[in-house]
């Protein structure tokens, strides 16, 4: 009978929890349950969501990418820099964010892969890193519209209307990242469900050895999942950027924490076990909800990072008890 | 005999879930003497000794030392007593960070009694003189992670003559050794024995046991067959008490012709696990590997997929030499292994059979750049038709299978990849006797087909039944080769413990 609880917690519990919260807040606050409101919440975890993708593909090999976060920011002050300062047409501008997201990838696999560096510690040395380039080459100083130069002049360029658009714009009354984060999470899930790298990224997470020893080139696979998880936390900074509009310091930091309690709130849903991109999805859901509630119901801004912390404990707490119950069982 | 100065272990007896792994042993050690401990692998000689340290407890006997019955309910106890051992793992005794002199002195620095402040001058001399007495020369400062094998080993040694040991245990101490490295080993045994300790001597090594020990004990299934003096034995005798009544199972042995070389293994070598091996496989063939474990085996059969780099040497198929750098190299160039590791290392257990049955050749099981679900059940089904493979469905986790059809999957996950060379290590490890035989026929199958197969085992009689030629390895080397019927389980035996026929 506890055997079965259980099962049924880790199964259904987080989108009971989900469904949960939604009904409180609802309760509390007549404005929470209307399309206006859950359109928002939807837009406003649009960015996480494409940064959790990101460490859900880092977590599918087994392996962790803390610096997603710093990605974000990175992206997001080069996007503003190349239109502000250096006037580039939007092509060359989301090309440039996604091939820097790439790189940070790549820089992470080296570390990783090659060297060995264990994956938390690797990545921790990288988010400084790639966070103090980002605030050294802006001096500081956020990105915006005729910004005043060094030289006493005022920038020459400014944000495109086409490139805000994939931030504020909306298709048939959704609003654009809502649209591309839903286009992302199917076609995630389809790359892990139906592809051939997909399938070989979740054997190499499940057991190296045994995939490596069934042919699985798992290096290769390994440095494929950082660069996807550099790519779409660069989506996340372009996205960020042309939402506020401005090319903001230290954006994605508070991303890297959200992003990664949503995939482990992610591995309880429909007791996947293991880090899949529906749950994920439904994670970065719950912290919308929740933090959006909280907004509403006046909690003060530095207590959300309480709430975050412990979500992030409960989830882990869960997806824990359960692993560990189901290797003993 | 008198009872003084001795330990005696009576009527020991011991079960793992009903099936019983010690009948009602005696064993006794003499104060100041070297007792070799020998038996094939599962014999219970490691049962016992642990038993006898402390790891485990037995279900009836009687432990007595000086006539004097003691209980050894934990490690702990068995240390109190003054028994100790040296397991073959040394690393996991040591401290890496801290120098030779503080691990040698280990126990007393972390000892109740001992001050609170360390004078290390002290604990240098201590630990000096400690290694003098064993005629050793280690820089007592020196961190004990950069030591060689053989050094950690002489300071385990040290350590225990720190603790007061009585009885010290030695499970396999020469394995890993060079010969010049076990001769000092062999000096420094001298030294404890001289010191009045008494030795238990666990090895597969037949010629030093006869060089080192003054009594040998035999075990086989889980009985004490033998108890001797050593200078009453020969070598032969001891071999024949270890297999007991040769026993030759039956196994359907396929008659395939033999073609042409198409395996050709030239001077390959990692370390000290495989030494300068060579030997070919012809079409149809099934080549046998034997030999103790510990041998190299293992490491022999990684180095040949590519798991694990080669020192030097080549791998070649049909006279073209393959990149082995990674096993995805060897399966395109037509190795394939079956491991011994199965359920770590041959299936992925949380997955499905289907999917394991697809992961080595994903790309042919795609349509449009999609992997197809109908390709990849036709393919299991193929499979598990042509195996027999007992499963509710293609979609049940591999783990929840049963361990002989687990190994059908580990198997038949290569049968579409096209592979010519087919590598087994210890494919019938934990499998039942239906699944025994069905591997064997599988095997015959492929070398019906002109694959050649390395049949990599610690099994004998099953070497004997299958193999149309038998290589019998000894420490990292090939050091004999038997043709079909030439070879019997005393003469494997003999070489497989780095024995030769002059010495029989």
């Amino acid at each position: 009978m506890r055997e079965k609880s259980l099962d049924f917690i880790f199964k259904f519990g987080s989108l009971l929890v989900i469904a949960l919260v939604i009904l409180f807040f609802s309760m509390w606050d007549e404005h929470f349950f209307t399309y206006a409101n859950l359109s928002d919440i939807l837009r406003s975890i649009s960015i996480t969501t494409f940064v959790a993708i990101g460490v859900t593909f880092s977590l599918t090999v087994d392996g962790f990418d803390l610096s997603v976060g710093s990605t974000v920011s990175l992206t997001t002050v080069a996007t503003a820099a190349m239109m502000v300062w250096y006037e580039q047409p939007l092509v060359v501008v989301i090309i440039v964010a996604l091939l820097i997201g790439a790189l940070v990838g790549l820089l992470n696999a080296l570390l990783i892969v090659k060297i060995r560096i264990p994956d938390m510690l690797a990545t921790l040395a990288v988010m400084y890193i790639i966070g103090g380039i980002h605030k050294t080459y802006t001096k500081g100083y956020s990105i915006y519209n005729n910004m005043p130069m060094p030289d006493g002049s005022t920038a020459p360029g400014k944000f495109s209307e086409s490139f805000l658009w994939l931030g504020q714009g909306k298709l048939l009354g959704v609003p654009v990242p809502v649209v591309l984060m839903i286009i992302a999470v199917i076609a995630v899930h389809l790359f892990f469900k139906y592809t051939r790298w997909g399938r070989q990224m979740y054997t190499t997470g499940g057991n190296e050895e045994a995939a490596r020893l069934s042919g699985v080139r798992v290096r290769r696979i390994r440095t494929a999942a950082y660069i996807a998880s550099g790519i779409f936390a660069a989506i996340g900074g372009i996205l960020y950027a042309a939402r506020v509009g401005t090319g903001q310091i230290d954006a994605g930091a508070p991303m890297m924490m959200e992003s990664v309690a949503a995939v482990f709130i992610g591995y309880s849903v429909l007791g996947a076990g293991r880090p899949n991109v529906v749950g994920t999805f439904f994670g970065a859901i719950l912290i919308g909800v929740l933090l959006n509630g909280m907004t509403m119901m006046k909690v003060q801004y530095y207590a959300n990072d309480i709430i975050k912390g412990v979500v992030l404990v409960l989830a882990l707490a869960v997806t824990f008890i359960h692993l560990s119950r189901r290797r003993s069982g | 005999m008198s009872v003084a100065k001795q330990l005696q272990m009576k009527g020991i007896r011991k079960s793992f879930s009903g099936v019983p792994a010690l009948r009602d042993v005696d064993f006794n050690l003499l104060s100041g003497e070297v007792h070799a401990l020998l038996g094939a692998n599962g014999a219970g000689k490691s049962t016992l000794m642990k038993i006898l340290s402390g790891a485990y407890s037995q279900d009836e006997g009687t432990v007595t030392i000086d006539g004097r019955q003691v209980h050894i309910a934990s490690p702990a106890d068995a240390k109190q007593l003054g028994i100790h051992c040296v397991y073959q793992e040394v690393d996991t005794a040591l401290v890496p960070q801290l120098s030779v002199a503080e691990n040698v002195m280990l126990d007393s620095i972390s000892s109740k009694g001992s001050s609170l402040w360390l004078n290390w001058r002290k604990l240098e001399k201590q630990a000096e003189a400690t290694l003098a007495r064993l005629g050793a020369s280690i820089p007592v400062k020196k961190k004990a992670g950069d030591l060689t094998l053989a050094e950690k080993q002489l300071v385990l040694i040290a350590r225990l003559l720190t603790e007061k040991a009585k009885y010290v245990i030695f499970d396999e101490p020469t394995a890993p050794l060079s010969l010049e490295e076990a001769e000092r080993l062999f000096r420094v045994i001298g030294q404890l024995k001289e010191e009045g300790i008494g030795i238990v001597f666990i090895s597969h090594r037949l010629p030093e046991v006869f060089q080192l020990c003054d009594r040998i004990t035999v075990m086989r299934d889980g009985e004490r067959v033998l108890t001797e003096p050593t200078s009453t034995l020969t070598i032969d005798e001891v071999v024949q008490a270890m297999l007991g009544r040769v026993f030759v199972e039956e196994f359907p042995k396929t008659e395939v012709p033999i073609g042409d070389p198409l395996l050709e293994v030239s001077g390959v070598t990692r370390g000290h696990h495989v030494r300068n091996v060579s030997f070919e496989a012809r079409n149809g063939e099934v080549v046998a590997i034997v030999g103790l474990v510990g041998a190299g085996k293992t490491e022999l059969s990684r180095v040949l997929f590519g798991a694990d780099k080669a020192d030097q040497g080549t791998v070649s198929i049909g006279k073209k030499v393959i990149k082995n750098s990674e096993p995805a190299d060897a399966i395109a160039g037509g190795i394939v292994l079956v491991p011994e590791e199965r359920r770590k290392q041959g299936i992925l257990v949380g997955e499905s059979v289907q999917q394991n049955l697809s992961l080595p050749i994903l790309k042919l099981m795609t349509r449009n750049g999609f992997l197809s679900g109908r390709k990849e059940s036709n393919n299991a089904a193929a499979i598990i038709g042509k195996l027999g493979i007992k499963t509710s469905s293609a979609q049940q986790k591999t783990g929840q299978l049963s361990g002989g059809n687990q190994q059908k999957v580990s198997i038949g996950k290569w049968l579409p990849t096209g592979a010519e060379v087919y590598l087994f290590d210890e494919p019938t490890k934990g499998v039942d006797i239906g699944a025994k035989s069905d591997i064997f026929r599988i095997i015959g199958t492929l070398a019906e087909q002109g694959k050649a197969i390395v049949y990599l085992t610690c099994e004998f009689a099953e070497a004997m039944g299958i193999a149309d030629r038998i290589l019998v390895m000894c420490d990292g080397a090939l050091v004999k080769e038997f043709g079909r019927g030439e070879a019997t389980q005393e003469l494997l035996m003999l070489y497989a413990s780095g024995g030769k026929e002059e010495q029989a």
